[in-house]
């Protein structure tokens, strides 16, 4: 039970599988063959279905042979002509290539800087960069946050080298080089390159180093270091961490020297010869950046630069990990009280709304009643009119009936006289009727 | 800022099977390869393992024989619980162990108590309720602000589930436990103590259950749903004719025709645990350590920790809502 419980807590603290005193695991001989050691052969094939990508992120002004380099680093012609240097702002353009190599799969990504150093006013050169490094981690931290994500299967396009490259003067590094190196170094992996470096001399090029070394240095600026904690490849990086930064020189010509054909640049006092360690450092660079550190790249950028930036991020965001006096957090309800938060603003929003609304049907309302109310009175006038009218009417008729009815009798009461006098007068009274009538 | 990438250039072959002496035209891009193999060596592996089972179905020699070492409960603490609790427990133990240069923690979780009992209703609950806390840990260490740089990884990858060899078909208990474990963690049922029963009768076990799984909509590893590709369908079909195994564990060793072997010694033979004619061991133990460990991993990381993620991001939402409107959705 002891150890059980030593072991519960030693999860919570050991930083790797192993723990360096072993607590709480205990170490147990194998008496015969298991067969898990092929465990990193099942780990390497799931990454070999799977594919491999590598970002890498191209800083340096115009024409110190950037795209070159990647054509000579990569043995092939990336599209693309020369950039002008007519450009407006610093633009970021990236291109995806797919490369295979025996049995591996490489997603290539090439992100170039253009029109960097092109500008007269150069203070926000460094600003699309920065823009650029951090949407891609943001891209991935979203897909992280998201409920139903698809981690395992998501294009990783998160910067994993920033070449940054010098140009060759031979003095000293451009206050434009240390700001921005300055402004990237917690958040991707510098490696400084001494871009065109067949232009610059043996001797020259020894003191040229040291003092780019020592400004890096003392203005603190973080550039990658090569890993030294493996002893499989510790000798090595160590000693290329000292050739830092990186002269090198990129050429896709090729040139016959002896009987071989080799990628050079061809002068008329000599030919510089790109893979010959001693005219330049390309094939250390080539070395390290890949055949070495590739792995380490990618997993620098995601354990230090992103959890940095992540770290950053939700603390920006309001969230914490511990309350000082009851228990921790945890992301999920912050980002509840958060939510709750945005969902009582909504609400009120939406009182306010409900509101005014309100308040202008009541109005409309108002105004409605007011004209129906003219209208009914309007009505109600006509109405009136309508019955005096009628009265009147009424009044006339009964009065041209009792005409009528006083002018029927007048009749009547004539026909009877006339009948009557008929009877007694005869034919003298028709007569005197009929001469009476013409 | 930056344009849409334009993507998928196929540029000239790059040193395609032309590696051989020519240095020109290769890049070096598949050492990347031997650089993850490095760090993977460096790192070390974890795998955390679960037995269930009733006890007295050999899970702990079976344990011990998968992995060669005493590695199971019983064998660190001997004295430790001859009784059979009255409720299930759940006890894991950590070991380290290495092999040509790999190291790797090897977590053994032994559910004592599991189907003892004489009321066995629930029984899988404790277990479905240890699994889902370590995907619970996991997720509370992925959530946090400040977190590890490898985040410990408890999650249980594989389950060995015991069945008894009572050659007839499936119990309830077994079916019961396996639905809904299924859902959460990748099963891998056996047929323990395989040496009672004779190859016909394996085999007519073997079809009853795998009748009695595809009747109750069960889905074992390797999980047909997984496959990622038709490479995968062919190797994981093969599996999937073959399981449940039939397996006999022993830690014993006896000489057998000059050499020493894993085995049981009755009156009447030898069964030789290592040999695939007497019983299957030897394909529980390709399978779950020698070919699809990392496979074992990746689906508990990416497919049955996910699951639980969604339900638990959703239900907390769903949840604090009702609190606040009170009144249900």
């Amino acid at each position: 039970f002891h150890r059980e419980a030593k072991f519960q807590s030693s999860r919570h603290l050991c930083d790797s599988a192993f723990d360096s005193q072993g607590e709480g695991a205990r170490s147990v001989p194998l008496s015969g063959h298991v067969g898990f050691d092929s465990m990193p052969d099942q780990l390497v094939n799931k990454s070999v279905n799977h594919g491999f990508c590598f970002n890498i992120l191209c800083v340096g002004e115009t024409g110190l042979g950037k795209s070159t380099l990647m054509d000579t680093l990569f043995n092939t012609k990336f599209e693309g002509e020369p950039m002008q240097h007519s450009q407006p702002g610093v633009q970021l353009r990236s291109s995806t290539y797919e490369l295979q190599e025996s049995n591996v799969r490489l997603k290539l990504t090439i992100v170039n800087t253009i029109g960097f150093g092109d500008q007269i006013n150069k203070e926000d050169s460094y600003k699309p960069i920065v823009e650029f490094i951090d949407t891609q981690f943001e891209a991935y931290l979203q897909e992280e946050l998201k409920i139903k994500r698809t981690l395992h299967s998501y294009h990783d396009s998160r910067v994993h080298a920033c070449l940054y490259f010098i140009a060759p003067t031979g003095h000293s590094l451009k206050s434009l080089d240390l700001v921005t190196m300055k402004k990237l170094d917690s958040k991707v992996n510098i490696i400084p390159i001494i871009a065109k470096s067949d232009a610059i001399s043996k001797s020259e090029l020894a003191k040229f180093k040291i003092k780019i070394t020592s400004e890096l240095v003392s203005n603190g600026v973080q550039i990658y270091q090569f890993p030294t904690d493996d002893e499989t490849v510790a000798e090595i990086n160590s000693n290329m961490n000292g050739h830092l930064p990186f002269a090198v020189v990129g050429s896709t010509e090729e040139v016959k020297i002896g009987n071989k054909m080799v990628k050079a640049r061809q002068y008329p006092w000599g030919t510089v010869q790109v893979e010959n360690e001693n005219h330049c450092d390309f094939v250390k660079l080539r070395e390290m950046l890949i055949r070495v550190n590739m792995e380490d790249l990618r997993e620098q950028t995601h354990t230090r630069h992103y959890e940095l930036y992540r770290r950053c991020k939700l603390e920006e965001m309001g969230f914490k990990d511990t309350d000082p006096d009851s228990k921790p957090f945890s992301l999920q309800e912050t980002y509840e009280a958060k939510r709750n938060e945005f969902m009582g603003e909504l609400q009120k929003k939406e009182e306010e709304m409900r509101q005014m609304f309100v308040q202008r049907v009541k109005e409309k309302e108002a105004e409605l009643k007011e004209a129906e109310k003219e209208l009914h009175e309007k009505f109600d006038r006509l109405k009136k009119l309508h019955q005096e009218e009628k009265k009147k009417l009424e009044d006339k008729k009964k009065a041209l009936d009792d005409e009528l009815n006083i002018f029927k009798q007048k009749k009547t009461a004539a026909e009877l006289l006339q009948s009557q006098a008929q009877q007694a007068g005869g034919s003298t009274t028709l007569k005197r009727d009929k001469e009476r009538k013409k | 800022m930056a344009d849409a990438a334009k993507t998928a250039q196929q540029p000239q072959p790059v040193g395609r099977g032309e590696k051989a002496g020519a240095e020109f035209g290769y890049v070096g891009v598949d050492s990347v390869l031997e650089q993850m193999r490095r760090k993977a060596m460096k790192q070390g592996f974890e795998l955390n393992i679960m037995a269930v089972g009733q006890s007295g179905l050999g899970k702990s020699t079976l344990i011990n024989t998968l992995f060669k070492s005493k590695v199971s409960r019983r064998s660190v603490k001997p004295d430790d619980e001859e009784r059979i609790p009255k409720t299930i427990e759940i006890k894991s133990i950590s070991h380290d162990i290495e092999e040509k240069g790999v190291r790797m923690k090897l977590t053994v979780i032994d559910t004592p108590g599991f189907g003892d009992q004489i009321n066995n209703e629930n029984c899988w609950q404790p277990i479905m309720k240890f699994i889902n806390e370590q995907y619970e840990q996991y997720l509370q260490e992925e959530i946090n602000i400040n977190r590890k740089k490898r985040i410990p990884d408890t999650r249980v990858h594989c389950c060995i589930y015991f069945i008894p060899p009572t050659g007839h078909c499936l119990r309830p208990i077994d079916i019961e436990f396996m639905r809904h474990l299924s859902k959460v963690v990748n099963i891998v049922p056996i047929i323990a103590k395989a040496d009672t029963l004779t190859l016909e009768e394996r085999d007519f076990f073997r079809q009853k259950i795998k009748e009695d799984l595809r009747a109750n909509e069960i889905e074992v590893y390797p999980q047909k749903e997984f496959d990622e590709d038709a490479e995968d369908r062919v190797i994981n079909d093969n599996i999937r004719e073959k399981i449940p195994f039939a397996v006999v564990g022993s830690d014993q060793e006896y000489q057998v025709n000059g050499k020493r072997l894993l085995g049981r010694r009755t009156r009447w033979g030898t069964v030789e645990v290592e040999n695939t004619a007497h019983c299957e061991f030897a394909y529980l133990r390709d399978l779950l350590i020698r070919t699809h460990m990392q496979n074992l991993k990746d689906i508990t990381s990416s497919i049955h920790y996910e699951v639980y993620r969604v339900r638990r991001l959703n239900e907390d939402s769903t949840q604090t809502h009702d609190e606040e409107d009170g009144h249900p959705m």
